[in-house]
């Protein structure tokens, strides 16, 4: 295959059926033919509930449309599909829900006949643990001490996160669409660029710039398309939405969204440094970059792992307050409340959690105002405890004695909180991190499952 | 000397996760001229940030001023990780607005 001289990657939506994909820019940009699409799915960013209960943080019908417009753009011009970290998670389940909609809207169209390739990231608990009982230790991030036996057991589900090996083998097959399991957001589309024989460091840059699709553009808009473009000396991002420009301003910002540190970005055998990048505006809604370095491991890969376990059961609780007496003693009806779920459930297992909005709800003990200065208060009560039972029993108790406490000069003796309802709502079981982390492999393939099937 | 609040200067000021066990945060400045006022009044430094957040500076894994996006960044770990019981900002994306009201002093 002789090397192109450049190669056009669509990247119509930041995290695929998250919230549907504009329509407009998507086929304005299908129209110019690009040589790839290719979309992230995916995100640790929605709390580890999805991973630990294997959910979708999106509706099917979402996720559906997004596919099938880049599945029918794709098909029809002949030209491989990406997709990475499918059904926001990137588990087994989620992975195999994508192949579904494909095959699904394959038959729907009519399509012609095309090869699907699909890989899961899911690690066995069992696999973690040899890891351990042979010496290797799993190693923290972000502060992190290393993995304990205690919080694999306490896992609920792990995957490992994708590098560009499995994509570029998929293609390497013959794939024209493929549904990645958990991945490196900028793998999805440095891939194809490496496999092209482009250099990794644009490449990755490549992935970096496209992952989050219009938001490298302004004026602020999601879902909107962009293409970028590598060659040997240099990307160019250009913005498709008619009301976008991608500027050196809104590109340069980009690389420093969701990220500790805007020079430096890990992936599964290497690091993208930025610190060199530089910045033109090539044309009217185009920037172009040169600059980035990739430094690659020298030695075994490393690959990152995210896990979430159970915590327990959780119901939530609300309840307003008024009178200014009881809101200068909130801390005080708190504690009220807490003593009187401690009586019933002391020495048992359940955890019990008062955000109190009007002081500091949103930040907690980050907030630096530390008086109250709302006339109301918004009290919600989050209880967690092994069965439903017991956790809406704790969270009922920690709610109704918001009403029922006593303080000494309260003038309201009929009641000192306002419900809403009078009840507690339940709500999806409460999970926790439990790794984040990362392994060392002998083979980059070795976490990553690939199959090939044709569709048609 | 007058003084302007950061929010008249900067064209964003965002929070978001990075990653389950750190919070980012961006000022994203209208010009280089606003930026290079607040980079060199030593009005946003790690020091004043640990002051403001009331964390200790070791809470801040990075601080950098980013000359391309005229934008200063920094990030801290989070004491509980996203979505966890308890939590309260599962994409962190709230925690910003102590930043609106810092006072840079003008020349």
């Amino acid at each position: 295959m002789p090397k192109p001289h450049q190669l056009r990657i669509i990247c119509p939506n930041g995290h695929l059926g998250f919230a549907p994909t504009k329509e407009e820019s998507f086929w304005l940009g299908a129209e110019t033919s690009p040589d790839f699409y290719c979309c992230d799915s995916g995100s640790n960013d929605i709390g580890p509930g999805p991973v630990g209960a294997d959910t979708c943080a999106s509706p099917y019908e979402w996720q559906k449309h997004d596919l099938e417009l880049m599945l029918i753009a794709s098909r029809k011009q002949g030209v491989p599909m990406i997709i990475g970290s499918a059904g926001d998670t990137g588990t087994r389940s989620r992975v195999d829900r994508y192949v579904a909609i494909i095959t699904e809207l394959a038959r729907q169209h009519s399509l012609p006949k095309f090869k699907l390739a699909y890989f899961y990231s899911d690690v066995s608990k069992q696999y973690l643990k040899s890891k351990l009982k042979t010496g290797h230790a799993i190693q923290g991030l972000d502060g992190r001490p290393d993995l304990s036996e205690e919080d694999l057991d306490n896992t609920n589900r792990i995957v490992a996160m994708a590098g560009i090996h499995p994509y570029v083998k998929a293609l390497d097959m013959g794939a024209d669409v493929i549904i990645g399991g958990r991945s490196s957001d900028s793998a999805i589309f440095a891939a194809p660029a490496i496999r092209a024989g482009f250099t990794e460091a644009l490449s990755y840059y490549l992935g970096k710039v496209l992952e989050c699709a219009s938001f490298c553009a302004e004026p602020y808009a999601a879902k909107e398309s962009v293409i970028g473009t590598i060659t040997d000396h240099d990307v160019k991002v250009t913005a498709i939405a008619p009301f976008q420009r991608c500027t050196i301003a809104s590109v340069a910002s980009h690389a420093m969204y969701e990220r500790a540190n805007p020079f430096y970005e890990y992936v599964a055998g290497g690091m993208l440094d930025m610190t060199d990048c530089v910045y033109e505006q090539y044309d009217e809604k185009t920037t172009k970059i040169t600059g980035p370095k990739f430094v690659p491991v020298t030695a075994k890969i490393k690959v990152k792992l995210e896990g979430s376990g159970k915590v327990g059961e959780r119901f939530i609780g609300i309840a307003g307050v008024r009178d200014p007496y009881t809101i200068a003693n909130i801390d005080k009806v708190i504690e009220w409340a807490r003593a009187q779920v401690e009586e019933r459930f002391g020495g048992q297992e359940y955890r019990l959690f008062y955000k109190v909005y009007g002081k500091n709800g949103v930040m907690g003990d980050l907030e630096p105002i530390q008086e109250i200065r709302s006339h109301e208060l918004c009290l919600i009560v989050e209880g967690i405890a092994p069965s439903k039972e017991m956790a809406e029993e704790v969270t009922m108790i920690g709610t109704r004695q918001i009403f029922y406490a006593r303080l000494p000069e309260v003038k309201g003796t009929a009641g000192t909180a306002a419900f809403v309802v009078d009840e507690v709502l339940p709500a999806s079981p409460a999970y926790r991190w439990t790794i984040n982390h990362i392994v060392e492999v002998d083979d980059p393939m070795e976490l990553f499952e690939l199959h090939l099937i044709e569709i048609g | 000397m007058k003084g302007k609040k950061l929010v008249e200067l900067a064209k964003t000021i965002r929070s978001k996760n990075a990653g389950p066990d750190k919070i980012t945060f961006d000022i994203i400045f209208k010009d280089k001229a606003s930026y290079e006022l607040v980079k060199h009044s030593r009005v946003i430094t790690k020091q004043s940030i640990a002051k403001l957040y009331k964390i200790p500076q070791e809470k801040i894994s990075d601080f950098v001023e980013f000359d391309p996006a005229c934008a200063i960044k920094f990030t801290i770990y989070r004491t509980l990780a996203s979505g966890s019981p308890g939590e309260t900002d599962i994409f962190g994306c709230q925690q910003y607005p102590p930043l609106l009201d810092v006072a840079v002093p003008m020349k």
